[in-house]
């Protein structure tokens, strides 16, 4: 049983003209088992939580408190919370020329597990679940994320997830750029991976479209740095029809 | 020995001359020495009591002593020394290293060859000749502890396939002043590949020309630079035979405050030279703020008739957004970074067929960068 406890978060982001603050006092809680799902319209500062969640450079925190399971996660480095059981599937996966995904995916287990996975039951588990989310082994051979389609990046982030079993993992816009057909079988790899280890689930989308194939247990809308309303999954169904105006609104009351 | 007048290029040597009294002694405002700190290697441009780089003999490698004469490889090379180091390494090195590949000999063990400089500023002479329909890759070690100046000559001749390594390692303290000119024979290969690690100041100067039509030459490079390391690579192909191809691939890292490196490729296509492709890359990894990184690649057409002809250099800042996803995924720091500069290196290194000898030369780079464990990469991507 973990839990990640965000409170009163607020962060800025640094860039050469100065800090900018993004995030403006988000209270959100992700558990074991269950899924938060965050929606919100572009720019509303997505990205800036999950990337303060996990430790970005770029960001700064100004205010406010994460913890997992009780430590504090901003006294981590981004290795640390890796290794604490936090993961982040990004919405744009970096280039990284020169390694090959099967040397990035080993080097990272053994990082996480704390030893080496034993060679054989390795390479089993490597093709399992590459074999479940539909790609080629031939993929392993390639460099990490280089030249890859938008939807093999996001395979290659489910991949990733299944391999590591964090506790908590938190996805961002792992449907946007996906066809219908990727979009199933990225959901699949998430649902099953969820079956098996019982981690919590921060879901953060910009489109409904994949809350078909991974059911939140709540929607929280975002907008203007801050979550300004939480609800059941029929939420969801509010933001389909309507769209995001309202909420917009709502953040610059 | 009177001088004589090169071909008119700006790209060609001006000055073709064995005899040192033939060659000004350069002052650092010249195009070629324009870089070189100058006043680091002021001793190299007269003559000094000096020892000479030698080796243990072995098959296909022997020393003898040198003679004024022009030797036989250097003859069906139709080298000439181009500067004042090169032509007092010709005329002061006392003996001769020289690696012979019989005509037709298929060479499948890699020879390594360990040069060896008995004081503590040698002159050195080593030719290279692989003979006709010949297939061989030399290894040259150079010891870093003392200072060399001096000549590597490579004859290729026809349909032979040579692959030579020369690899600059030890402590970051001594000077390495070298000239390397590879005549390439009809439909012949090679690939030469220079590892720069160690010394103070390291100056490649590196040419190549064909002796006849469909030679095919690599020159691919990878180097380290630290603090207090200068390492400049001035690269000259002449393409002066139809239909050959040439590829230069130099990639080097930088760290550091005070690290600097050159790079020069320059190509010249002779009007004669139609039908050839040539393709030059240099690119530079700063791993901080800090080193710099000159990189000069210049194309020169005589002739529109090419298959292709092409140029790209880039010098950028290690790249952080690389460093967070790896962490991201439990992977500490200097691990990370070690892995991105390794990946960097990946695809110069690949070129190394010989499973043995890319890895003692990753090695020697991770050893470098500080790297603990041996990954299979490289292996991997040229499986
Ligand atoms: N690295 C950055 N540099 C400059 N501005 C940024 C950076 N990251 C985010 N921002 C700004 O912060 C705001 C929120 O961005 P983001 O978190 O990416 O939103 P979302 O993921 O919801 O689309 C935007 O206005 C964006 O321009
Ligand atoms: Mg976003």
């Amino acid at each position: 049983m973990s839990t990640l406890e965000i409170k009163d978060l607020h962060a800025s982001v640094v860039t050469d003209a100065g800090e900018t603050p993004i995030l403006k006092g988000v209270d959100l809680t992700v558990e074991s088992g269950r899924t938060q799902a965050v929606m919100g319209p572009n720019g509303s500062g997505k990205s800036t939580l999950a990337y303060v969640i996990a430790g970005h450079p770029k960001y700064v925190v100004t205010q406010g408190s994460i913890t997992l399971d009780g430590q504090d996660v901003l006294e981590m480095s981004v290795d640390e919370r890796a290794r604490a059981g936090l993961f982040l599937a990004m919405q744009y996966p970096v280039e990284i020329p020169g390694v090959s995904v099967s040397n990035f995916l080993r080097t990272s287990a053994t990082a996480v597990r704390g030893e080496a996975p034993k060679l054989r039951t390795w390479i089993g588990e490597v093709k399992d679940s590459m074999a479940g989310l539909q790609m080629d082994p031939s993929f392993a051979e390639r460099n990490v994320n280089e030249g890859f389609s938008g939807g093999e990046k996001k395979r290659h982030e489910i991949l990733q997830l299944s391999l590591l079993k964090p506790k908590i993992a938190i996805l961002d816009e792992t449907d946007s750029g996906l066809d219908v057909d990727a979009l199933r079988i990225v959901s699949e790899g998430v649902n099953k991976f969820t079956e098996e280890t019982n981690a919590g689930i921060l879901l953060i989308t910009h489109y409904t479209r994949i809350l078909r194939y991974i059911k939140p247990d709540v929607v929280n809308v975002f907008a203007g740095g801050r979550i300004v309303e939480t609800g059941g999954p029929e939420l969801a169904e509010v933001l389909e029809a309507e769209g995001y105006e309202r909420f917009t609104d709502l953040a610059k009351a | 020995m009177s001088a004589v007048q090169a071909p008119p290029s700006d790209l060609a040597p001006r000055v073709l001359s064995n005899d040192p009294s033939d060659h000004d002694v350069p002052h650092g405002r010249e195009e070629e020495w324009r870089f070189t700190p100058i006043d680091k290697i002021r001793d190299f441009f007269a003559p000094g009591d000096w020892g000479t780089v030698a080796a243990a003999s072995g098959e296909f490698v022997s020393v003898r002593p040198a003679s004024a004469d022009t030797s036989a490889v250097e003859s069906s090379a139709q080298w000439v020394a181009t500067d004042l180091p090169s032509a007092l390494a010709r005329t002061k090195a006392a003996d001769v290293v020289s690696i012979d590949i019989p005509a037709e000999a298929q060479v499948a063990d890699v020879i390594v060859v360990d040069l060896t400089a008995p004081a503590a500023a040698n002159y050195g002479r080593i030719e290279i000749s692989a003979g006709a329909f010949s297939k061989a890759t030399v290894v040259l070690r150079l010891d870093m502890t003392s200072d060399i100046s001096g000549i590597l000559v490579t004859d290729v001749a026809d349909q032979a396939d040579l692959t030579v390594l020369t690899l600059y390692d030890g402590p970051r303290t001594s000077r390495h002043i070298w000239q390397w000119a590879t005549t390439v024979g009809r439909d012949a290969q090679f690939l030469g590949l220079s590892i720069a690690l160690g010394g103070s100041v390291i100056r490649l100067q590196q040419s190549v020309r064909y002796a006849g039509p469909g030679g095919s030459a690599e020159l691919l490079g990878a180097f380290l630079a630290a603090d207090e390391q200068f390492q400049e690579f001035r690269i000259f192909v002449d393409h002066n035979q139809p239909n050959c191809s040439s590829n230069v691939v130099f990639k080097g890292a930088l760290s550091g405050e005070s690290a600097h490196t050159v790079w020069i490729g320059d190509v010249l296509v002779r009007r004669e030279a139609t039908g050839i492709e040539t393709y030059e890359l240099n690119r530079n990894l700063l791993l901080n703020d800090g080193p710099r990184a000159d990189s000069v690649p210049n194309l020169e057409l005589e002739t529109g008739d090419v298959v292709s002809a092409g140029h790209a250099s880039a010098t950028g800042r290690f790249d952080d957004e690389q460093l967070f996803y790896l962490e991201s995924r439990g992977i500490p720091e200097n691990l990370a970074r070690q892995l991105v500069v390794r990946g960097f290196f990946v695809d110069v290194l690949a070129k190394v067929k010989d499973a043995e000898l890319r890895d003692d030369v990753l090695r020697r780079i991770e050893e470098r960068i500080g790297m603990e464990a041996l990954e299979e990469q490289v292996s991997e991507d040229v499986q």
